[in-house]
Formats: C-alpha cells, structure tokens, sequence
C-alpha cells in the first residue's frame, strides 16, 4: 500500500442531474448554488490552510464533480493549489459519470491536473442501469472508457455493483470482463446496499425489491474476488481491486490507515491528530456559516485510546494489510481466538500481522468484538 | 397507654391475608380512601406483578375494643408461598397469636397445615378464620370438619368472614383482643430486642425491625448487638403505619423500628439480638433457625467489574431476605461468583429479579441443583450441591438424591396427561385422594431435582391453570448419578454441568445441546457443542458458522457511523461470556432451564 503520513485532501461536489433511488450519498440536483458552494469552499479552505502538512492526493467526489462547467473545475483546482502544498507526484482523483464524458472533457481533467479517474459504470446490462436509473447506457459507458484511454490517462478506476434486482451471477461476470476490456488499473465492485432514507430502501422494507441473502451475496462476493484474482488483479480491501501494488486506491488507503484527511463541502469529514470533524450536510447552511465567517462543522469527535483501537481493527480486518498484532497486546485470550481464526481459515498470520483471508473478508465486520470487548 | 397485641396473619397461598389486612386497616382508618389500593401491604413491584405476597410486612393499627379500651394491634401480613416461609417462621416470633386463614371454597391446604404447626411451636393462640365466604363456591361445614379433623382445632371459634366484601370484620377484632394474650415483658429491665428483618437505606443506613421483649429504647441511647458487640447511637425510633412513623420511645412488647445510622451492612443480624450498652442484657434471644435451603444456584456478574458491587449488593439484600444462603464460588468460564441456597425456584427467580431491580446488578445464573450425597469407596459420605465438585467416578459407591412427597390438586379429567408427566419425572407410588366432586389429589414420590426444572410450568400448562402443587421433602434415596458436561468448542464450561439420573442424562444432554444451539449467536466460526458423560459424547448441535456480514463501503464519512455501531455492539458484548473463542450471552445460562413450550 502506499503508505505514506502525507494527509489526503478530499473534496465534495454536493450536485447530481437526478437523484439514484439507491444512493445515499449527499447531492442536490439544482445548479443555482453551484457558485456560492465554490466560494463557500474558497473560505474552508482559507480555515485550514496552514494546519495541514503538504498533502500527496487529492479526491475530487461527489455527487458528480464531472457535471461542473471547465472553469469552474479549474477554479476549485486553483483555489486548492493556492492554500494548500502538494508533494509533486499527487495523486489527483475525480469521480465521473460516463454521460458527462464528452469528446473533449478528459483531455480538458488532464489539463487542470487530474490524474486519476474514477467512473461510475455500475454495470454494463442496460436493463439494470435503467433499473438503477442511471442515466448512460452501457454502450455510453464504453465510449466513456475508450475517450478516456485515448486521452492518454493511465490511472483507471471503474465502480460496479452486484446484488442488482434481477441480475444474475453470470450476468454479473459479464460485466466484470467488460469493464476487463479496457484493462482499468482500479476496481471497485461493491455489493449494492439497501440504505435506508433512499428509494431503494424504502421499497425493501416495503418488500418491493429485496436484497441480496447471505447465500447469495457470499457468492456473489467469492466469484468476484475469483474471477478478478485470476485476471490479476490484487483483492485489496473489501470491494477494491488493484492491477498492481502501486494502483491501489492512495486516497482511500488513508481512510483505513488513520493517516490524516481534509474534507471540504457539505457532509465532508476530516480527521486529524485523532480528532474527526464532519461538515454540515446542506448546501445553503454550509454556505451560510461560511458566510457569516464561522466555520460549517456539524460534529466532531476526539477518538479515545480504545475508540481507536477499534476502529484499527475494524478498518485493519478490510484491508488485505491486516492488522499489526501489537494491537492485540494484553487483549485477553487473543492467542486462542487467533488461532480458532486461523483454523477456520479467516485469517492468516505472518510477519507479526494478521490478515484476512478472501473467507476473512466475508465475516470481516465481525472481527474486531472477537477482540476489543 | 393502649394495650398491646402481637399477631400475624397466616394461611396458605391466596387465602386471603393480604385482602384482610386491608379491612384491618381501613377499620382502623389508616389510609384515606384515595390512598387506598388492593393488598395495600403488597408495596414490592414484584409482588404486585405477580398478585402474591412474598415479605412480611407490620403496621401498628389503632383500635378502640368494644368494652371501650383502647389497643396498638401490631399486625403481620406473612406471605402463603412455602418457599418464602423463612418470612412467616421469624414473623411468629415476635406475636402471642395467629389468624390462620382458611379459603372457604378451597379448604385447608398444605400451607395452611405447615403453618399451623410452625405458630404451635411457637406455643401461639391460634384464631382460625374462615375466608371468602362471598363465594358461591364456599363450603363452610366441610371447611369446619376439616379443621377439626386435618388441623386437630376445635372449628366452633372459628370467625367467619369475606375480606373481600368487609363481612366478619369486627368479630375478628374483637377476636384479636380478646383471645390472644397481651404481650409480657417490664419495661423497666434491661433491653432486649430481637431483629427480625432489615433493610438498607443508602441516606440514612440499617433500618432495624424488631420486637422489643423488654426494656425501651429511645433516640439517643447507645444500642450493642450482642452477637458481635458493635454500637451504635439510637437516631430514630418507631412504629410501622403505611409508613415509618417516630415515637419517642420503644418499650417491652412493640414491633417497630430504630434507625441508628448504621453503615456497615455485615453488623446487623437477622436474630440477633439489641440490648443498651449502657445496661446490657444478661443473655440474647434464642433467635432464628437457619433457613434450610432446597434448591443451589451459583451467581456470577455479568461483567467481571462488577464482582465488587455485587458483594455489596449481596450483603444489602440478604439483610432484607435472609432465607439467602450464599458463599464464595468460582467457575473457570465466568469467574468470580457466589454459591447460593434457596427456599424453592419462586425464591430464585424473586431473588434474581429483585438483585436486578433494586440492586441494578445484572447476573448470570446456573442451573439450579438439589444437594446431593454421595457414599464413597473410602466410607465417607459427602453432600454436594454444585455440580463442579461432582466427584470422582471411580470413587463413588452409592449416590442419593432427595424425595419430595408431591401433592397436586386437579380437576379429574386431567388426571390421565398429569400421571404421565409425574411418571416422565421418574415418580413413584402414585396415591389417589377425592377431597371434592370432580377434583382429584394425585400424591407421587419424585425426586426433587425434576420438579425444580419446569414441572411446574408444565403442569400448569396441561392443567390449564386449574392444577396447583405443593411438595414436601421426604428423604434420600439411592439413584445412579451422573455428571453430565457441557463442552463448546471442545472446551469444558464447568458452569453448564448438571448432575442428572442416568435414565434422564440423554434427555438432558440433547436439551441442553439444542437450546444453545438456540442461545448463542453465529460466530465467524462453526461452533460444535457436546454433552458429554465422563467424556463420552452424548449429544451434540453446531452452530453454523457466519456466511458473509460485511458491509460493501468503508471510506471517509463511513467510519465514524461503522464505529457507533461497533461501540453499540461491543455494550451488547459486556453481556456475554468468552469462553475461548466463543461468546456466549448471560442469557443462554439461563436459557437451559426454559420451558418447552416458552
Ligand atoms: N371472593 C373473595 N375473594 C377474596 C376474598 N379475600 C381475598 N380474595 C381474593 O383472593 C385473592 C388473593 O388474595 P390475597 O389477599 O392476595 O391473598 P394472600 O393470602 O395474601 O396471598 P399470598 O400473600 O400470596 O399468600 C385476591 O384475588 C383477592 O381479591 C374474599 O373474602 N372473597
Ligand atoms: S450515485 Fe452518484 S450520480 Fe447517483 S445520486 Fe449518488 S452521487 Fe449522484
Ligand atoms: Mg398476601
């Protein structure tokens, strides 16, 4: 992993076309505030900008950050660059949606310093992007894909999901080995969640669509972390998938490192020497306290010893890195509960860690309470 | 000053004590009207959940007799329950008479037999009354006979009366006044005091209950318990209303309280007894027996922590139940814990419930065992009421378990479902008995141990409510014992051995096996659990092992919300025991015991 302590710098782009029933990210889909957002960051970054140390990524999300006009992506880039030191080698991410990838617009990310580029495919079945009311087809998709190759990125990441309403697993390998065609360097296959607060959520408990069962999400899981190993690809985190070692995701290792993060826009989260804050999740009242020269913190959080512990573990046990076993000093009966894990074949241990096996991954959130209790 | 009369009232379960207690104590115009509720005395949560008595409770009523004199009646309202008669044998030694209350419709029954003899002993006045006369169902002329044939009374004093409906009130009375004797005792000679229950007040300390035989004790007096010599100086003395009420003074023959300021919950007995420091008594009381314990449970905390409130706790309620038995145990899965004797299984389930409600202590119970013995190669005999000293097979030469006589009372046409149950809990020399058209007395010897598992519930269950049980312990008799062990992942948890019958081992074994099955959750891993006799596998379930539980996304804004919802889980955990690898929740020690259809 690229473990470095740099801090990462993540921006969120609060504005979607349409809002999918499945997601629960926070988006509006009006563009009338698009200018004040872009100068209400302008002020957070001015709050932040010397108690951060030179960052080496910076993850422009969303929303969807691509649906911004050319000036208004190179003004945000600026306002960064002007507050902020980067290392040189920058890992510079934007996520992006394959209907907004014109002819043009991946030469245009290049040249405002986008390196990286992250695009929600979800999946090459036509049926289901209209079931997910996505708004490309996956021919558009594909088009996407291939301007972005020969812009000449060399950073690819695509994001699909399993566990859609009336997908199948060979439909789901199909879709893997299509976005296989374009040789990304990054993949995310997420298991789609239920959440509730979203359409989709409602209709589950409604009983309308159902989520996948644990027979079925296992199997989902044990196919795609297969299929996906035997094309090489290094099975990472979770739902994260590398071509090689140094294409894993340097942004959202930090996450699972504790390594330090800034996040500006509504609903962003940052942490910082132990200590997490998380932005208002509004656009007009993360405005407004900029505005009135406050700062738009809705909470925040000073982790203790034993929070820490835990979110190490949890966050270690999703990792293939694992967790260093000086976590687990003085921890009663870690050497037992160890090896009945090993035994079971959900972990393996070597070079003073313990690290999930692709079984490990699959009970993976119930790892940690073995431990910290 | 008024004259002075001592009496509880006793009778079996439901009779109706508490309900003629609240006539007593309307007559004598103690609680207005709004103030008033049924079983006013009941004042526990547990007791007027359940609708049933389950401590002694004294108030001091005014009373002005027919012939113009004026009395303080100290009144005790005993619990019926056999396993709270801990709290009716010590209530009587504080009283010259008893009302012994009998159920018009139902008649004499075993507790009002055993209580009967409990006031004899006492050499008290016995005032019998018979109760709830309203009923369409009552039989007064048979209730008489037998009174005068199973209690051996002369039924003609007997009062007749409905609580209920206020009938009979006033005889009782006068009945009070004029046939139990006031109390003797000189005011004047030195104290002595016999403390027959106690609770804790965290403001103001030990809240002493007692019957004063002679002398007076008055605030400001330096009180010494005799048993251990410690002092204390008298803050507070008085008489039981519906609350405390002060006096200035206790002297020979009241039932009241003092309240002295005491911290150090282990000074206080229940039987021992207060004398003036200054003017000692030359010998105490006689005190209590001890309670004689049936049924053995061992009490862990929940979570270790909290060995240390819990023993405080303990100290606490045993001052205010002391039918407790307990000493120090432990246990290699869950630690640091007590041993514990008990009346019966009500008096366990009570005593958990109230450590939890009053106490705040969250425990983990084992299954109740009966005391065993055991006659060993080497010629000595042991009694072992914990499963964890079970000794050693090969040197065990007879083994004995204790026989109750079981009486139950059911309407005939459940005899057939009911004899099979007893027959299942390996009863013996069934006896037949019509006390009454349409009902039948079925009486069985059987071993104890199967009916403090669930027979009761059962029977109920079959019966539909209509059957009631009472049991009296009769003696030891040989059986072939075993030890059965429970294992979870191989691993020995001492705490689920249970001693059983041979015959009954398997049966047990394939309980025990499913209703963990049942209690603790999936793991990571698969879980095997066994039952296992001398390590011989008997039984055996799996719990399968977790399929998939991991959620898809984990970036930035996730973890905080994944953390919250781990914490949540981790307090959840403070409820479950490691052992190994394994937790298992407070809940499934206890979940063993459950009955079938639950
Ligand atoms: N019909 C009728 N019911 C009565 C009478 N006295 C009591 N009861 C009812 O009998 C039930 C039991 O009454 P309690 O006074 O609680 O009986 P108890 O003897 O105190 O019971 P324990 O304390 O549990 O042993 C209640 O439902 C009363 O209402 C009576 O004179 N007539
Ligand atoms: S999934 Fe992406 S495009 Fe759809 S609403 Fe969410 S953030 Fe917007
Ligand atoms: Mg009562």
């Amino acid at each position: 992993m690229n473990n470095t302590e740099s801090p990462g710098l993540y921006i969120h782009v609060p504005f979607c076309g349409t809002k999918c029933p499945y997601c629960n990210f926070y988006s509006i889909t009006s563009f009338s505030l698009v200018a004040d957002w872009l100068d209400s960051l302008r002020k957070e970054a001015i709050i932040y900008k010397d108690r951060f140390a030179a960052f080496d990524s910076i993850y422009i999300g969303g929303g969807t950050p691509t649906l911004l006009a050319e000036h208004e992506l190179a003004a945000l880039i600026d306002t960064l660059f002007r507050y902020f030191t980067f290392s040189p080698d920058t890992e510079i991410t934007i996520e992006a949606n394959p209907d907004d990838i014109t002819l043009e617009k991946p030469t245009l990310l290049r040249k405002i310093g986008v390196n990286r580029i992250s695009l929600g495919v979800q999946s090459f079945n036509d049926k289901e992007l209209q079931s997910l009311r996505r708004r490309h087809s996956a021919a558009q998709a594909e088009r996407a894909l291939e301007r972005i190759r020969a812009s000449g990125f060399t950073n690819i990441g695509v994001d699909l999901m399993y566990g859609l309403p009336g997908q199948t697993q060979a439909g789901w390998v199909q879709t893997m080995k299509r976005a296989l065609d374009f040789k990304p360097e990054h993949l995310s296959c997420y298991q789609m969640t239920l959440e509730n607060g979203t359409p989709f959520g409602k209709m589950s408990t409604d009983g309308r669509i159902k989520p996948l069962g644990e027979e079925e999400g296992r199997s989902f899981f044990l196919i795609t972390s297969g299929f996906l190993e035997e094309q090489g690809y290094i099975h990472y985190e979770i739902s994260n998938f590398a071509r090689e070692q140094k294409y894993k995701s340097r942004h959202n290792s930090k996450y699972w490192q504790h390594v330090p993060y800034l996040g500006l826009g509504p609903a962003a989260h940052s942490f910082l020497e132990g200590v997490r804050w998380w932005n208002l999740d509004s656009v007009e009242s993360y405005c407004r306290a900029l505005d009135q020269g406050g700062v738009p913190v809705a909470g925040t959080e000073t982790l203790s010893q034993e929070q820490h512990l835990l979110e190490s573990l949890y966050l270690g046990f999703r990792t293939s890195h694992g967790i260093d076993l000086k976590l687990l000093n003085n921890r009663p009966r870690s050497d037992t509960i160890l090896s009945e894990l090993q035994e079971s074949g959900l972990i393996q241990v070597h070079g003073g860690r313990a690290m999930p096996t692709r079984d490990g991954f699959l009970v993976a959130d119930g790892l940690p309470l073995l431990f910290a209790g | 000053m008024p004259q002075i009369r001592n009496f509880s009232i006793i009778a079996h379960i439901d009779h109706g004590k508490s309900t003629l207690a609240d006539r007593l104590i309307q007559h004598a115009g103690l609680v207005t009207e709004r103030q008033f509720r049924d079983q006013i005395l009941d004042t526990m949560d547990l007791e007027r959940e359940r609708g049933i008595t389950i401590k002694s409770q004294t108030v001091t009523l005014p009373y002005t007799g027919k012939k113009g004199k004026e009395y303080d009646l100290n009144l005790i309202d005993t619990p019926g329950h056999v396993d709270f008669s801990y709290e009716v044998s010590r209530a009587l030694a504080s009283c010259e008479g008893v009302l012994l209350i009998v159920d018009a419709s139902q008649g004499v029954q075993a507790q009002t037999v055993a209580n009967l003899y409990m006031a004899m002993e006492h050499d008290l006045t016995i005032i019998p009354v018979i109760n709830k006369i309203d009923l369409p169902s009552a039989d007064v002329d048979q209730v008489k006979e037998q009174i005068e044939n199973e209690l051996g009374l002369d039924p003609e004093p007997s009062i007749l009366c409905s609580a209920k409906e206020g009938i009979g009130i006033e005889n009782v009375l006068e009945a009070i006044v004029e046939q139990i004797p006031a109390p003797t005792g000189n005011p004047h000679d030195p104290l002595t005091a016999l403390i027959f229950d106690a609770n804790y007040d965290p403001f103001r300390g030990t809240i002493i209950s007692c019957r004063v035989f002679d002398g007076t004790v008055r605030p400001g007096d330096i009180i010494r318990f005799m048993s251990n010599n410690a002092t204390y100086k008298v803050e507070e003395v008085g008489v039981f209303r519906l609350s405390r009420e002060p006096r200035k003074e206790l002297s020979a023959a009241s039932v009241g309280y003092i309240i002295s300021g005491i911290k150090t919950v282990s000074d206080t007995r229940i039987g021992d007894t207060i004398t003036l420091n200054s003017n000692p008594a030359a010998a105490p009381l006689p005190g209590f027996k001890e309670a004689k314990p049936m049924v053995f449970s061992s009490i862990y905390p929940v979570s270790s922590d909290d060995y240390t409130s819990l023993v405080e706790a303990l100290e606490k309620y045993k001052l205010n139940d002391s039918a407790l038995i307990y000493q120090k145990d432990s246990s290699a899965a869950l630690g640091q814990g007590f041993r514990c004797g008990f009346l019966g299984l009500l008096h366990l389930e009570i005593f958990q419930q109230r450590l939890e409600r009053e106490y705040g202590q969250a425990i983990i119970m084992t299954a109740p065992s009966v005391r065993y013995q055991f006659r060993l190669q080497d010629g000595k005999t042991i009694t072992i009421d914990n499963p964890q000293y079970y000794p050693d097979d090969a040197g065990i030469e007879s083994s004995f378990e204790p026989f109750i006589k079981a009486s139950i009372f059911i309407p005939e046409r459940y005899m057939g479902e009911v004899m099979k149950l007893c027959i299942a809990r390996r009863g013996v020399n069934p006896r037949f008995n019509y006390p009454t058209q349409g009902r039948v007395e079925v009486t069985f010897d059987m071993p104890l141990a199967e009916v403090i598992f669930d027979f009761y519930d059962r029977m109920k269950t079959i019966t539909q409510g209509y059957g009631s049980f009472d049991y009296d312990l009769i003696e030891y008799r040989e059986g072939d014992l075993v030890k059965l062990d429970i294992l979870v992942n191989s691993e020995k948890v001492d705490a689920l051995s249970l001693i059983v019958h041979r015959d009954r081992a398997r049966d047990w074994g394939v309980r025990v096996c499913d209703r963990l099955k049942e209690a603790i959750p999936r793991h990571q891993f698969k879980i095997a659990i066994q039952g296992a006799i001398g390590g011989k596998i008997i039984s055996r379930s799996t719990i399968p092992a977790f399929r998939k539980d991991v959620t898809a996304k984990c970036y930035g804004g996730d973890i905080t919300r994944k953390r919250k919802l781990l914490e949540k889980q981790k307090k959840g955990k403070k409820r479950m025991k490691m052992v190994g690898s394994v937790m298992i929740p407070q809940g499934a020690f206890v979940a063993v015991l459950k009955s079938d259809n639950e």
